[in-house]
């Protein structure tokens, strides 16, 4: 690299050495930073290992459950809670909390029609009412064993130590809960699939179109021209400002429409204009300029003879494009519209700003909802002090990548499926 | 693209003249529709524009011209009448100074003069009535944001009104600086190594993995600098040196994140450089690593320039990971291993609550993000010139 300057000079001075040793030097410098790139590249991959570990490391582990009335003491007899009939079940239930909340189970749902095991979760979730006293990471769960064994046996005597895989079935379909044993993701999972369902719907045509334009139609003029750089630029604005900008449109300006008030609709908690639609309009103008520049690279590709024996058939320029270009881009597009729809999966930072809610725990039923999602559930239970919510944070994420990597299988299946050869 | 019925009459006509064929270009109300729609499609980006830059500048003007009262728990001393200028305030509250604006009820003043309790005004202010008043009314003061405090000053305070955006921004320099520190070497010896030195098996293994890493939620990496930077900083460094929210944490996961950003694009740049140019330097006997910095590197600078500063750009903008792991509150500290809100996660706190419209506090953060706007794409402009304007065109 820093090669001595007398080697530009053109007569070799006395102190020049010899060609040999020079040459020996200049491989082993070349070795040296060989190792150096190689270890950057190295450090790219450990750094994605220990991520990922990380959160392995707080999704899994030893916890202690502490009852307030101890599962066995329910059941009574020998037969183990989980194993006794319904009826028996709902009598205890019955038993242990008021008549009141009794009554609001039975009109949630019938106490006739659920199962055995939903009412065993509830005698589990209202009467045992189980606290995670204290949590150990996989690491220790996995090489301290002896020593939590231990703790355990000596701190909490009336504790249950458990292993507990925090990303669980019961995770993923239980809504959101202030207790973080209880807690569940699919609050959040449907609000993160309704906001990206308007934005792909707001997004998608516009971008194809709007490529579609750019490669097809627009001549090269300033305007245009304009368009194209504009399209960069606002590929590169972080993403927080179109937050600000959906607050600004979207849930201010907008509210009328985005509450959903102009249809009729007058639900005191959601009048705000922080709906759904808010959210996903937002996310819509976030993936807008992705799937545009996706777009257009997938219609660029397509061969300029198609375009011209379509021409010479006597297409006009739409249907040559509707039924010839289109098609033939289709799973370029529809590649690069997965990759900024889970873009948009991702986001967190906008949302915020549009106004997630930070707690509800009822499903979203259409756009004009309150929402919350995956993302801004990992970051809210992130950001709590306590350490058992960062399982659920953990675990969250576990959801959130599983969610990500079915995405991206989906957009290589699709391009392998589609994609004709030209 | 030539369009097909250029002017076949011609040709037609004079070969039968007898044929009443109506070969003229029919007008397509169908393709016009769609074409208007499609250029509509396109022209809704610039829209997006306009609108960011609209709606940011009007709540930023609203920021820079709205006036606050502010009580400062001062009463009038004395009874008043509509041509006093000189009174006795009261010992309590906040103090006053010479250019203050204060209200005492409807009406707005100057202070000219301040002798301990008595200050010297002048009447009827910025287009208000001169009335008279009461002994024990409370004083209230004017707290206008300037841009001279705005962008000189380095303590970001809105509950007593201190709004230099220095402390804020301080810290979104401090992490940016980190991650760059952090990014740039490690991503451009990544695409050295993979566009130089790896076969093309390891490459096909390597870049897909190294672009997992992008795909990730920032959201995630904040999770992972909280939960696993900062420990491993504490535990290196001491618990007394580092906080439990630091910049240095937030600055290296961001340049974490940043790395494939790096190292694809100044790939994609050094792919670009001809092999000539490299077999050249070989017959020449240049070491593979002399070809590679010597040779290939400069060739391909405005690429991996542009690369950097699109790095730089996304370092500034990057929201999650700051918000979590670089600490709430800002303060304008030149320590990284201390907390400091960036500006960034100024706007997320800020806006996570219950935000009302019309405050100080909403249109503040669109101030902040309006210079987040402004700078950002100037940084991503200044790249795209860079390869406009010394791209090294080969073949």
């Amino acid at each position: 690299m820093r090669q001595p300057k007398e080697q530009s000079q053109p007569s070799p001075s006395s102190q020049e050495e010899p060609f040999d040793t020079k040459l020996a030097r200049r491989h082993r410098l070349g070795r040296i930073w060989l190792v150096v790139f190689q270890a950057s590249t190295i450090v790219g991959i450990v750094a994605l290992v220990a991520l990922l570990l990380s959160i392995a490391n707080s999704a899994f582990g030893y916890v202690i459950y502490e009852y307030d009335i101890d599962p066995a003491e329910l059941a009574g007899g020998d037969v183990p809670l989980e194993e006794l009939p319904k009826e028996t079940l709902i009598a205890i239930l019955q038993e242990n909390i008021s008549d009141g909340a009794f009554r609001r189970l039975e009109d949630l749902k019938p106490f006739a029609d659920r199962s055995q095991a939903n009412v065993y979760r509830l005698v589990i979730e209202r009467v045992a009412e189980p606290k995670a006293v204290e949590q150990w990471t996989l690491y220790q769960s996995l090489f301290n064993r002896s020593a939590i064994f231990e703790e355990a046996v000596r701190d909490y005597p009336d504790g249950e130590l458990r292993f507990e895989s925090w990303f669980d079935p019961h995770f993923v379909t239980a809504p959101q809960s202030s207790d973080p044993v209880q807690a569940g993701v699919r609050t959040a999972i449907l609000g993160s699939l309704w906001t990206i369902l308007v934005a792909f719907l707001f997004a998608f045509p516009i971008g194809v179109g709007a490529a579609l334009y750019l490669e097809e139609y627009a001549a090269d003029n300033f305007l245009n021209r304009l368009i194209r750089t504009n399209i960069n630029n606002l590929a590169g604005v972080p993403s927080i400002i179109y937050g600000m900008l959906g607050l600004a449109i979207f849930v201010r300006l907008l509210e009328q429409l985005t509450s959903g008030a102009i249809f009729g609709l007058t639900d005191p908690t959601t009048a705000n204009g922080r709906t759904i639609l808010s959210a996903g309009l937002t996310l819509g103008l976030l993936i807008l300029p992705l799937i545009i520049i996706n777009a257009q690279e997938a219609v660029k590709a397509v061969p300029n003879s198609l375009r011209q024996a379509s021409f010479g058939l006597g297409a006009t320029r739409w249907q040559t494009v509707w039924h010839h270009v289109l098609p033939n881009a289709l799973s370029g597009v529809l590649t690069g519209t997965i990759l900024a729809v889970s873009r948009a999966i991702g986001e967190t930072a906008p949302l915020v700003v549009v106004g997630a809610s930070t707690y509800i725990t009822f499903d979203p039923d259409g756009p004009f909802s309150k929402f919350t999602t995956l993302p801004i559930q990992i970051y809210q239970w992130t950001a709590r002090p306590q350490d058992v919510f960062r399982n659920i944070a953990a675990a969250a994420i576990l959801m959130l990548l599983v969610l990500l990597l079915s995405l991206n299988a989906t957009a290589v299946l699709l391009r392998n499926r589609y994609s004709r050869r030209l | 693209m030539e369009e097909p019925y250029a002017d076949p009459n011609a040709i037609l006509s004079s070969s039968s003249p007898a044929a009443k064929l109506n070969l003229r270009k029919r007008p397509r109300i169908r393709e016009t529709i769609i074409q208007t729609f499609l250029f509509l499609c396109g022209a809704l980006s610039i829209l997006v524009t306009i609108g960011i830059v609209y709606e940011l500048g009007k709540e930023s003007l609203l920021f820079f011209t709205r006036q606050q009262w502010e009580l400062t728990n001062k009463p009038l001393a004395v009874d008043i009448n509509a041509s006093v200028t000189s009174f006795q305030v009261g010992e309590s509250g906040s103090d006053l100074e010479v250019d203050d604006v204060i209200r005492i009820s409807d009406e707005i003043m100057r202070v000219v003069a301040v002798q301990g309790d008595a200050i010297t005004v002048e009447r009827g202010y910025q287009d208000s009535q001169a009335t008279s008043h009461t002994a024990g009314i409370e004083i209230s003061l004017s707290e206008q944001v300037t841009l001279r405090e705005f962008f000189t000053t380095t303590e970001w305070n809105p509950q007593i009104g201190k709004f230099g955006i220095w402390s804020l921004a301080n810290a979104t320099l401090m992490t940016s600086f980190i991650a760059v520190l952090v990014a740039l070497p490690l991503g451009l010896g990544v695409a050295i190594y993979l566009s130089e030195y790896a076969s093309n098996r390891a490459r096909g293994l390597l870049k897909p993995i190294l672009e997992i890493l992008a795909g990730i939620p920032t959201v995630v990496y904040g999770y992972f600098a909280l939960t696993f930077m900062t420990p491993l900083l504490r535990s290196i460094l001491g618990r007394d040196v580092v906080d439990i929210y630091n910049t240095a944490s937030a600055g290296i996961v961001i340049g974490i994140l940043i790395i494939p950003l790096v190292s694809s694009m100044s790939e994609d740049a050094l792919s670009a450089v001809p092999r000539s140019l490299r077999e050249a330097a070989y017959g020449l006997g240049a070491t593979k690593l002399e070809t590679a910095v010597k040779v290939v590197v400069p060739a391909a600078i405005s690429g991996i320039a542009a690369a950097f500063i699109v790095a730089i750009s996304r370092a500034i903008g990057e929201t999650m990971i700051v918000a979590i792991a670089a600490g709430a509150g800002p303060a304008f500290t030149f320590n990284p291993f201390e907390s400091a809100e960036t500006m960034t996660g100024h706007i997320v706190r800020i806006s996570g609550g219950d935000l009302s419209y019309n405050s100080l506090d909403y249109n503040s953060i669109f101030a902040i993000g309006l210079m987040l706007f402004f700078i950002t794409l100037f940084l991503n402009i200044v790249s795209q010139q860079i390869v406009r304007r010394f791209r090294e065109e080969y073949e």
